[in-house]
């Protein structure tokens, strides 16, 4: 579904200050897969998702979404397919507009018309996914976003990106802004809607115990590159301590991410 | 004098009216106003003196405030050029269109032209004094601008627009090209002001290249002395607040013309006084946003 060939970023290509964020990589996601995505920080990981999303565009190589070739598609017309969630919980939800017309913008992906979608029947819509979510947010259409708090957003957000119905969803620590109480709700919701919709996706994350836990492959990545990538039992059955071990024996250098340690 | 008053903050009005979706709603703050504002004024001077209705004046002044809001989007967009500066270029080149518009003169009188005023006056037929015609006038036009304004930011594209402002990224992710929003925002914008130019050229009686100079400036202190009033976020809350705003400043500059020279003001002076008030209402309003953050640091939970 996802084929990346050869992709590489090269950051102030020819100055002192050249840097190969991404260097020659390989990746064939399948439909239906969850992929997590580990690695020290500054490895590459949110430059990979910017590549993919179009936010950033590489300096060689090719992406393919669904048989496409979309390496130079813009940003805007590849979120009509793929779904991104930031760390930074204010990013995905416009604070001084009322919720109802936050998710009225979300409702469709794409270009906008000069019709008015927002009616009764769509608030009546709005609501019924709002109570999923169990925060009160359904009697709340007419407050605006910005007096929400991070957790509530971050829901919110995740609930505007499954209401397009994205083929591949990107979450960048998407739970890492949040107090633990808040973190736990918004990766079980995650987990919930990955099931239920059958998204496939990749989710970056610094806590190696969730990397090993959740999804069917695990990639670790550092300076760049994929280093290591497993699936299935070889994945289920990994420790931290084995991954860690993987690590220092395939790059003769020491883990040095102590959150990873931590977790 | 009222009348004069209300009738000048209403044309003005819609000049305001462009400035806020630019400085408030896309947080583009765009300086083609002071250019595409005198644009509206001899474009509808010279339509008007070549014996065009005034409606189809209006539809051409329309088209090319929004043409001018289209170049200095474009120049922000292709060339990523800072939006202050786009703005700036644009403004500079339409100095030179604008002459150009009235065949190499800096301006154009309109006595004995028909003009929408003289047409509303003759409707009238002496039944309601001249001042009064204005207004009545003036109140159906803004308030019609003002509703289509309401309805267009509930559309879909309207709601975009908005949330372009606060947080383009968010726009990008739900799929929409923010460069189209951007003309589409920029343009129309320009477009009022430029529509509000054509009516203070008829209503001043003349069209003068220099009679966009601190334009947007005063526009700007319209807005947020409108802001003072009252909060909302409701858009058709917030255009009545910028319609009130242009009224109070112009009420205010009327002040300052007539009794200012008590304190030895000229209306020379009138320009300063608008910067200073933008001023003011800059260190209120940042006191104020203290305020409510010290309010929100003692009560988060609430917010939660
Ligand atoms: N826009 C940019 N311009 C220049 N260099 C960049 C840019 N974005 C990323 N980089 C560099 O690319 C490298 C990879 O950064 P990236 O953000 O992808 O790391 P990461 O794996 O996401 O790290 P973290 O775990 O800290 O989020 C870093 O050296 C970073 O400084
Ligand atoms: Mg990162």
């Amino acid at each position: 579904m996802i084929k990346i060939h050869s992709l590489s970023k090269v950051f102030h290509e020819g100055t002192v200050n050249e840097n190969k964020a991404i260097n020659t990589i390989n990746l064939s996601v399948k439909e239906g897969d969850f992929i997590t995505i580990i690695g020290s920080n500054g490895a590459g990981k949110t430059t990979l998702f910017n590549l993919i999303s179009g936010n950033i565009f590489p300096s060689t190589g090719r992406i393919e979404i669904n048989g496409r070739d979309v390496t130079k598609d813009p940003e805007y017309r590849r979120a009509a397919y793929v779904g991104r969630i930031f760390q930074n919980p204010t990013m995905g939800t416009a604070e001084t507009m009322t919720l109802e017309d936050n998710m009225t913008i979300a409702y469709y992906k794409g270009c906008k018309g000069l019709r008015k979608s927002l009616n009764n029947k769509l608030r009546d819509f709005f609501r019924e996914k709002l109570s999923d979510l169990d925060m009160g947010l359904e009697n709340r259409l007419k407050d605006n976003v910005g007096l929400f708090s991070g957790g509530q957003r971050q829901a919110l957000t995740l609930l505007m990106m499954v209401l397009s119905k994205p083929d591949l969803i990107l979450l960048d620590e998407h739970t890492a802004a949040l107090d633990p109480g808040n973190a736990r709700m918004i990766l079980d919701l995650t987990l919930k809607y990955i099931k239920d919709y059958n998204l496939t996706t990749m989710m970056i994350t610094h806590n190696m115990g969730h990397a090993i836990k959740y999804g069917n492959r695990l990639l670790m990545m550092d300076s760049g590159e994929i280093i290591y990538d497993i699936e299935g039992d070889t994945k289920k059955n990994i420790t931290k301590e084995a991954l860690i071990n993987k690590f220092e024996v395939i790059r003769k250098k020491e883990f040095e991410n102590d959150e990873v340690l931590l977790s | 004098m009222i009348e004069g008053i209300l009738v000048e903050g209403l044309i003005y009005g819609i000049m305001v009216l462009g400035v806020f979706i630019t400085f408030r709603v896309l947080d583009f703050p765009d300086l083609t106003v002071d250019g595409s504002f005198p644009l509206g004024a001899v474009l509808m001077a010279v339509m008007l003196i070549r014996g065009f209705n005034p409606l189809v004046g209006f539809l051409a002044v329309f088209a090319a405030g929004f043409a001018a809001g289209t170049v200095t989007a474009l120049i922000h967009n292709k060339l990523k050029v800072p939006n202050l500066l786009a703005g700036i270029l644009t403004m500079t080149m339409l100095y030179s269109i604008n002459i150009r518009i009235l065949q190499n003169r800096a301006n154009v009188p309109l006595i004995r032209t028909e003009t929408v005023f003289t047409w509303i006056t003759k409707l009238f037929g002496g039944t309601v004094f001249e001042g009064t015609a204005l207004l009545i006038l003036m109140i159906a036009v803004v308030l019609i601008i003002k509703v289509l304004l309401d309805l267009f930011f509930h559309t879909d594209v309207g709601l975009t627009l908005g949330a372009l402002g606060c947080n383009e990224q968010m726009v990008i992710t739900q799929g929409v090209n923010p460069e189209v929003l951007k003309i589409v925002g920029v343009g129309l914008s320009n477009a009022l002001v430029a529509v509000s130019g054509g009516f203070a050229a008829q209503y001043l009686g003349f069209a003068d290249v220099n009679m966009g100079i601190g334009i947007v400036v005063s526009g700007l202190a319209s807005v947020m002395i409108g802001e003072f009033l009252f909060r909302s976020n409701r858009i058709a809350l917030l255009t009545l607040r910028v319609l009130l705003g242009s009224i109070l400043f112009k009420g205010i500059m009327y002040l300052g013309r007539y009794y200012g020279y008590y304190i030895k003001m000229t209306p020379n002076d009138l320009k300063l006084i608008t910067g200073i008030l933008i001023i003011i209402s800059l260190i209120v309003s940042k006191n104020k946003k203290m305020l409510t953050l010290l309010k929100k640091k003692e009560a988060p939970e609430v917010l939660k």
